[in-house]
C-alpha cells in the first residue's frame, strides 16, 4: 500500500467540527448571519443524513418550547429542574440561555418536516413530561441535515478530525484542525479564524455489558468517540465536572431508554422482590436524605439518585429492578406506542423482546444501570469550560464570547459543553445556534484581521503522526508468519510483538476504566489508591500508542478514536483523583459523602499541549436563579 | 455479527457503505458486494437495513443476549414518507407497525439564506427571532429576580427560612 496521500489544505472563517444536531445548528445559524460576508465549513466523519447520536433517530424531542403560555414552562423552572437534577452543580447561566432560544428551534424543526405530535383539539404540540414533545423521528436526523447542508458553504464528510493546530506566534489560540480522509485517504488540513467543536461525547470508554460480539452494544452510539473532549483538551482547553460520568438505568442489554414508559405510560418500577422504587416512595427518601441531603426530596428525583438505587438494590441481592409494563398497557393501542418508541429510535430492543419472547403486555422487564458514558448535554454535567452569555452570565463566567471555551477561537456547542445537561438533541442545536452566532460576531469583530499562523514544517509533522501507525503496520507485519487480513477486517486476536490494533488498545483501556474507574464491574466504586494505579496504567497505555497499528484507513480511524478515548479517560481520571468527595455516578470509598460545605464547585482538568502536563484547580459554582 | 448481507441479493450499490454512520459497512471488491467489517463497533442502529434498496441487508442481534428466531422487516418509503416494520417473535406472534417519517417533501426545507437578512448581529436574538412566534415571548427573556449565591445552594435555601 502506497502511503503517499495528497495534502488538502482548506481555508475557512468558521469550521464546524461534527455535523450531529449541535453541528448542524451552527452551521445554520452561523450562515444565517455570515451571508456575503464570511465562509462556514463543516467537517463530519460520517454522512451528514444520519450521522451523530440521533443518527438511528429518536421519539422525542427532548427539550421543548418555552413561551408566555401558562401551560408552557418558563425558563426559570427548567433552571430549577437541571440544578436539582445535577446535585447543584451546575452553569445556570447556559442552561437559561438555551431554554429562552428553544421555541425559534422547535418551530423550525417543525417548519422543515420533523412530525411532531399534536394534540387535536388545540393544534398545540403534545408533552411527555414537563420538557419534552413526543415525535416520529426515525428521519430526525435526515430533516436536519438537509437546512444544515444547503446552508454551508463547504461540507466534507468521511473526514475524521485527529489533531487541533494552534497559532505559532500567538500563545492559546487555535488556528484550524488537521484530519484525514477516511475514504481516500486525502490528509486534510483546515485553517480557520474559529473553530466550533460540535463533535460526539464518549461511548466504550469504560468496558461495555456485553463483552462478546455484542461489544459494541452501548446505550450511546459506538461512533460517539469522545471528539468532543479530546480535540479542546489537546488544544489545551479547560474541562469542567469531568468526575461526573453519566451512567443511565435502561432496559437490559438492548439499553432501550425508559422515560417514555414512566412519563408517557406511567409505568413503575419494583425491585425484585416487587418493592415499588420509581416513583420514589417517600420513606426511601427519608433514608435517602442521609446521603444526598434536600436532593433526595427533589421532585422529580435527580437521576443520580435514581441510578444509585437501582445498582443499590442490584448489590444487597433486591435486583434486577424491573420495569412493570404489563400493568399499563391495556390495549393494542398503548403496546403498539411502546414499540413504536423504540423503533424509532433503539430497534435492538424491539428485536430483543422478540428474540427473547418478552411480550412486554404479559410481563415485566429488567432493568440494569449501564457503563459509565462522558458527555454534555444528557443526565451530566461533565464537558468543557465555556464563556457564558454576556447579558445574563455572571463576571466569572464571560472570558470571551460565547460558548467560546479557554483557548482563544475555540468553541464548544451540544456534548463539548458541561456543566448544561438535559439538552439532548434539541437543546444541542440551539446551542449550536448560539455559538453559530457568537462566532460570527467574533470572525467579523474582534478576528476580522486575524490569519492563522501554521507552518508547513508543523503540517508535515502532523501529516507522519497521522499515518504512523498504517507505515508501522506495513514496516513490522513481515516479522511473523499470521497471514494478512481481507484489506478492512482486524485481526483482533492477531499476536505480534511490535504492535498492538485498535482493538487491543481499546480493551486495554476498557479494562483500566472499568477496573480502577468505578465501572460497572466494581459497581462504580473506587478510592485514591486505585485512581492512583489507573493514571499510571493510562500513562503507559498513551506511551504503547507508539505501536499502535493500522491495516487499513478504517483501523486508521479506530486507533484515533481509541486515542481520543485515552484522552478523555485521563481527563476523569485526574478528576477524580482531585475530587475528595462522592458526587454524581460513584462513589470515592475515601471519600463516600457529598460535602456540602466545601466542595460546591467546579472543577477543571487542563492538558498542556506544550509539556503534556496534566494540572487541578477548582472555582465556585454560582447561583442566578432564587432558590 | 449484527447485520449482515445476503450475497444472492446485494447488487454492489454502496448505500450501506454510504450512510453507515460507524464506517463499518465496507466494499469487498473480489466480490463487489457490501460486508459488515467491523461488527464489534455496529450500534444495530440499522440505517443500513432502511437504506438498502434490494432489501439484501438484514440483522441478527447480538449473540450476546439474543436467541435466534426473532426477525425484522423494515421498509423505509420516502415516497410515502411512512416507515414501515414487521416485528416477528421467535415464538411465531407477528406485530405490523407503520410510522410517518416526514411532513414535508424530501429537499424542500429552507437553508439559512432562504430566509431574510437581518442586521442585529450584536443583540443575543437568533435566526428569526425578531418574529414573535418563534422567539415565544414578547422580548427575550432575563431571570426576573436574578440573584448571586456563591456555593451551596441548600445551605442558601436553610438560611433564607430561618
Amino acid at each position: 500500500m502506497s502511503l503517499h496521500f495528497p495534502t488538502k489544505v482548506v481555508e475557512t472563517d468558521i469550521l464546524v467540527v461534527g455535523g450531529g444536531m449541535a453541528g448542524c445548528g451552527a452551521v445554520f445559524e452561523a450562515k444565517y448571519w455570515c451571508r456575503g460576508k464570511c465562509k462556514v465549513t463543516l467537517v463530519e466523519k460520517a454522512n451528514l443524513e444520519k450521522s451523530g447520536a440521533v443518527g438511528m433517530g429518536l421519539s422525542a424531542t427532548n427539550l421543548g418550547v418555552f413561551t408566555t403560555d401558562p401551560d408552557d414552562p418558563k425558563p426559570e423552572e427548567f433552571v430549577q429542574y437541571v440544578r436539582n437534577d445535577l446535585l447543584g452543580v451546575v452553569r445556570e447561566d447556559l442552561v437559561y440561555d438555551i431554554a429562552r432560544h428553544m421555541t425559534s428551534t422547535i418551530k423550525l424543526f417543525d417548519m422543515w418536516g420533523l412530525p411532531l405530535w399534536r394534540d387535536p383539539k388545540t393544534g398545540k404540540y403534545l408533552r411527555t413530561g414537563r420538557w419534552q414533545h413526543p415525535i416520529h423521528g426515525e428521519s430526525y436526523k435526515a430533516i436536519i441535515a438537509e437546512p444544515c447542508k444547503k446552508s454551508a458553504d463547504e461540507v466534507y464528510e468521511r473526514v475524521f478530525v485527529t489533531h487541533p493546530l494552534l497559532d505559532e506566534e500567538r500563545p492559546n489560540r487555535i488556528a484550524g484542525v488537521v484530519g484525514f480522509g477516511v475514504r481516500d485517504g486525502t490528509f486534510y488540513v483546515f485553517k480557520a479564524k474559529a473553530v466550533i467543536v460540535a463533535a460526539g461525547g464518549t461511548s466504550l470508554l469504560y468496558r461495555p455489558r456485553s463483552v462478546g460480539e455484542g461489544l459494541g452494544r452501548a446505550w450511546y452510539p459506538t461512533w460517539a468517540n469522545g471528539s468532543a473532549y479530546a480535540i479542546p483538551l489537546l488544544a489545551g482547553a479547560e474541562t469542567v465536572n469531568f468526575e461526573f460520568r453519566l451512567v443511565v438505568v435502561r432496559f437490559k442489554d438492548a439499553y432501550g431508554p425508559v422515560g417514555f414508559p414512566y412519563l408517557l405510560l406511567k409505568m413503575r418500577s419494583t425491585d425484585s422482590k416487587g418493592q415499588q422504587w420509581e416513583p420514589l416512595p417517600d420513606e426511601a427518601k427519608a433514608q435517602l436524605s442521609k446521603i444526598f441531603y434536600d436532593y433526595a426530596w427533589a421532585r422529580p428525583t435527580p437521576t443520580p439518585i435514581r441510578t444509585w438505587v437501582t445498582i443499590q438494590n442490584l448489590k444487597e441481592g433486591r435486583g434486577p429492578d424491573l420495569m412493570q409494563t404489563q400493568e399499563r398497557l391495556p390495549d393494542e393501542e398503548s403496546l403498539k406506542v411502546l414499540f413504536e418508541d423504540y423503533l424509532d429510535m433503539t430497534p435492538t430492543q424491539a428485536l430483543y423482546w422478540a428474540s427473547q419472547n418478552i411480550h412486554p403486555q404479559k410481563q415485566p422487564s429488567e432493568l440494569v444501570p449501564t457503563e459509565p458514558y462522558l458527555q454534555g448535554s444528557h443526565g451530566s454535567s461533565a464537558g468543557m469550560w465555556a464563556s457564558g452569555p454576556p447579558d445574563i452570565a455572571p463576571e466569572e463566567y464571560r472570558w470571551g464570547p460565547n460558548r467560546m471555551l479557554t483557548v482563544e477561537g475555540l468553541f464548544g456547542a451540544g456534548d463539548t459543553v458541561g456543566a448544561s445537561g438535559h439538552k439532548f438533541s434539541s437543546g444541542s442545536f440551539t446551542e449550536g445556534r448560539i455559538a453559530g452566532k457568537s462566532a460570527v460576531r467574533y470572525v467579523l469583530g474582534p478576528a476580522k484581521d486575524y490569519k492563522p499562523v501554521v507552518s508547513n514544517d508543523t503540517i508535515e509533522r502532523y501529516k507522519e503522526i497521522v499515518y504512523r501507525p498504517m507505515e508501522w503496520y506495513h514496516k513490522n507485519k513481515p516479522l511473523t508468519t499470521t497471514p494478512e487480513m481481507p484489506p478492512q477486517l482486524t485481526n483482533w486476536f492477531e499476536v505480534h510483538p511490535n504492535y498492538l490494533n485498535w482493538y487491543q488498545l481499546l480493551v486495554r483501556l476498557q479494562k483500566i476504566m472499568d477496573e480502577y474507574v468505578a465501572g460497572w464491574g466494581m459497581f462504580y466504586t473506587t478510592n485514591m489508591y486505585m485512581l492512583g494505579r489507573a493514571w499510571e496504567l493510562l500513562k503507559m497505555l498513551e506511551e504503547d500508542f507508539r505501536f499502535a497499528a493500522a491495516a487499513s484507513l478504517h483501523e486508521l480511524l479506530r486507533v484515533w478514536e481509541t486515542y481520543h478515548r485515552l484522552i478523555v479517560g485521563q481527563a476523569v481520571t485526574f478528576s477524580m483523583m482531585n475530587r475528595k468527595e462522592s458526587r454524581g455516578y460513584y462513589l470515592n470509598a475515601d471519600y463516600p459523602y457529598i460535602d456540602e460545605d466545601n466542595w460546591h464547585v467546579f472543577t477543571h482538568v487542563r492538558r498542556d499541549p506544550k509539556t503534556g502536563q496534566w494540572s487541578f484547580r477548582t472555582s465556585p459554582v454560582i447561583h442566578i436563579i432564587p432558590p | 455479527m449484527p447485520t449482515f448481507v445476503y450475497a444472492s441479493l446485494c447488487k454492489g450499490c454502496g448505500k450501506c457503505v454510504d450512510i453507515c454512520p460507524a464506517d463499518n459497512m465496507q466494499y469487498n471488491p473480489k466480490l463487489r458486494k457490501a460486508y459488515n467489517a467491523d461488527p464489534a463497533s455496529c450500534a444495530e442502529c440499522l440505517n443500513c437495513v432502511k437504506y438498502c434498496p434490494e432489501h439484501a441487508v438484514d440483522v441478527r442481534p447480538y449473540a450476546d443476549f439474543a436467541p435466534l428466531g426473532a426477525r425484522v422487516g423494515v421498509v423505509r418509503d420516502t415516497k410515502k414518507n411512512i416507515i414501515y416494520w414487521r416485528i416477528v417473535f421467535r415464538d411465531g406472534t407477528v406485530y405490523d407497525f407503520a410510522s410517518p417519517i416526514r411532513t414535508t417533501p424530501w429537499g424542500s426545507a429552507k437553508g439559512a439564506t432562504d430566509f431574510p437578512e437581518r442586521q442585529d448581529l450584536d443583540s443575543e436574538l437568533l435566526a428569526l427571532e425578531d418574529n414573535p412566534e418563534f422567539l415565544g415571548f414578547p422580548e427575550l427573556p432575563k431571570p426576573k429576580q436574578p440573584v448571586r449565591i456563591v456555593g451551596s445552594i441548600i445551605k442558601a435555601k436553610q438560611q433564607g427560612s430561618k
